[in-house]
């Protein structure tokens, strides 16, 4: 989880994104950056194309229309396992355990590729074992049987497997007690700690504008402000003018 | 109950042996079609052609090479090779359509392929010899060693491709996908080609059956429906993807199909799987057993 290789450029760079979900326009003209280890919070009300930027930035639902840049190379329409393996790890909202395997076939899935020796597969499992305890107890158990605060763990957890160079977290606070949500905040600054970008998207503003360095806020499919998020907490009035909060 | 009294105890053991005999081979037509299914929502309507194709395969391989188990082996990976050939072709164009038209889609190629067979090998049935002509002496019967060892071989192959889904890379992956296959994708697995790569192994078991099964019968054409049309109940009566109870199911309906036909004409007690069929999607849609873990 290094820099190596980087371009000068941003990480990611999403240009005028457009999509659709059958007939309804979700993304209108999405365009944000992310850099090299840079932790880039993404707020908003609900239903207005947060998730559906993730997905299309994890190469699950397809952009009508704009560009998709990471590390420089225009990456918008491919399939999402070649995203996985340049880099992009996704961690949707409803965490998508594999329910059925066991937590240590679950980190598999991610662990599983060309390139990595056993020694370095090893170190990963070991790190996410470290970071998350309670995952090295239960590795035996069906993800399906965990609570939820602990699959929201594997789900990151089995993102980190893929040595990304960015991670998507998709609401990774929502339902969870305050002791887990405290856990996921160090995981976030542990990720960025590595230079693992993170793009976060979340409800939870106080700790959005803790772990992020800069804030866009969404509304209607498109970026209505983006500040640093240390501006933001000088002045949160964008916040109440588009979050109503 | 006073009819049972009237069956011979050692009929009744000569059938439970043949019961367990043909639903073991059942067993390893219906796996690969459940796994088929599992995985991919395809009901494979061509699974009995590459049945009979891998029959025939091991025809011409055996009169080349002249021994059986190279013939087995070959057969499987030459279907193999086929079924991932048409499954690259036909269904992954269809990926995301209507299921109605990936059943039109196998059903078609099962009749290029039936077609195919009696145009390249004429109607004439042809015959695998036994690999060795062994027997022993059940009761009153010569039972022929290869009989057990076609129920073993199955098992043994089943057994592999459970040891093979259970621990293997591949087999967490075709897991891994079977369960959520948005998710596999987003964590790296190539999900189109662990879909393909899961016909061609449902292809290779189909050819590996009946190589098998060809020397009890004779290959011919049509011999794949009505082996398929049998491992289409069995993957019902075990519920549709489950792997274990396709097993089940098969050895339990070839074990009525064999008690049957001690009191009827052996054509005849083919109706008892229908019924059974019948009664499960009555009262238990999802399957006789209970599902097992994938």
């Amino acid at each position: 989880m290094s820099q190596n290789g980087a371009t000068a450029g941003p990480l990611l760079k999403v240009e005028d994104i457009h999509s659709f979900y059958g007939k309804s326009h979700i993304l209108h003209g999405v365009s944000l950056e992310v850099g090299h280890g840079e932790v880039v919070g993404l707020l908003g009300r609900n239903g207005v194309g947060k998730s559906t930027t993730l997905k299309a930035i994890a190469g699950l639902v397809r952009p009508s229309q704009g560009r998709i840049l990471f590390d420089g190379r225009a990456v918008a329409g491919l399939a999402s396992h070649r995203l996985a393996r340049l880099g992009i790890a996704y961690v949707p909202e409803e965490r998508r355990i594999f329910p059925l395997l066991t937590v240590g076939e679950n980190l598999r899935t991610g662990l599983d590729r060309h390139g990595v020796s056993k020694t370095e597969r090893q170190v990963l499992l070991d790190k996410a074992y470290a970071y998350f305890p309670v995952l090295a107890e239960r590795r035996n158990q069906p993800g399906g049987t965990l609570s939820g605060g602990e699959q929201q763990m594997l789900a990151i957890a089995r993102a980190m497997m893929l040595e990304p160079k960015i991670v998507l977290l998709d609401e990774p606070t929502e339902g969870l007690m305050p002791r887990m949500v405290s856990q996921i905040r160090e995981i976030i600054d542990a990720l960025r700690r590595e230079g693992v970008a993170v793009l976060l998207v979340e409800q939870n503003v106080p700790l959005t504008l803790e772990a992020g360095q800069r804030i866009y806020i969404i509304e209607k499919g498109m970026v209505r402000h983006h500040a640093p998020s240390a501006e933001l907490r000088a002045d949160p009035a964008p916040i109440h003018e588009y979050m109503g909060v | 109950m006073e009819f049972l009294h009237a069956i011979p105890f050692d009929q009744l053991l000569i059938q439970t042996v043949n019961g367990i005999v043909t639903g073991m081979i059942l067993a390893l037509v219906a796996s690969g079609l459940t796994l088929i299914f599992g995985i991919m929502d395809v009901v494979n309507f061509a699974h009995g052609e590459l049945f009979m194709l891998g029959a025939y395969a091991g025809v011409v391989i055996l009169a080349a090479t002249g021994s059986f188990w190279v013939a087995l082996v070959a057969a499987m990976l030459l279907i193999a090779l086929l079924g991932a050939v048409l499954h690259v072709t036909t269904l992954r164009p269809l990926l995301g359509r209507d299921p109605l038209t990936t059943i039109l889609a196998t059903f078609g190629i099962s009749l290029v392929l039936q077609n195919y067979a009696l145009w390249q090998f004429g109607p004439v049935a042809r015959k695998i010899p036994e690999p060795f002509t062994g027997q022993f002496t059940l009761f009153y019967l010569q039972y022929p060693w290869y009989r057990l060892l076609i129920a073993l071989l199955s098992a043994a192959i089943i057994a592999a491709l459970y040891l093979f889904l259970k621990f293997g890379t591949y087999g967490i992956w075709i897991r891994a996908t079977t369960q959520d296959r948005i998710m596999a994708q987003a964590m790296g697995i190539p999900v189109p080609w662990v879909l393909t790569g899961v016909f061609a192994i449902g292809s290779g078991m189909a050819a590996a059956s009946g190589v098998l099964f060809g020397p009890l019968v004779g290959v011919n054409h049509a011999m794949g429906v009505d082996w398929v049309l049998k491992a289409f109940i069995v993957v019902v009566v075990g519920g549709m993807g489950n792997l274990g109870g396709s097993i089940l199911a098969a050895i339990f309906i070839s074990l009525l199909e064999a008690y049957a036909a001690l009191f009827v004409a052996p054509s005849q007690a083919v109706i008892v799987s229908f019924v059974v069929l019948i009664l499960t999607l009555l009262f238990r849609p999802t399957g006789l057993f209970v599902p097992t873990p994938k």
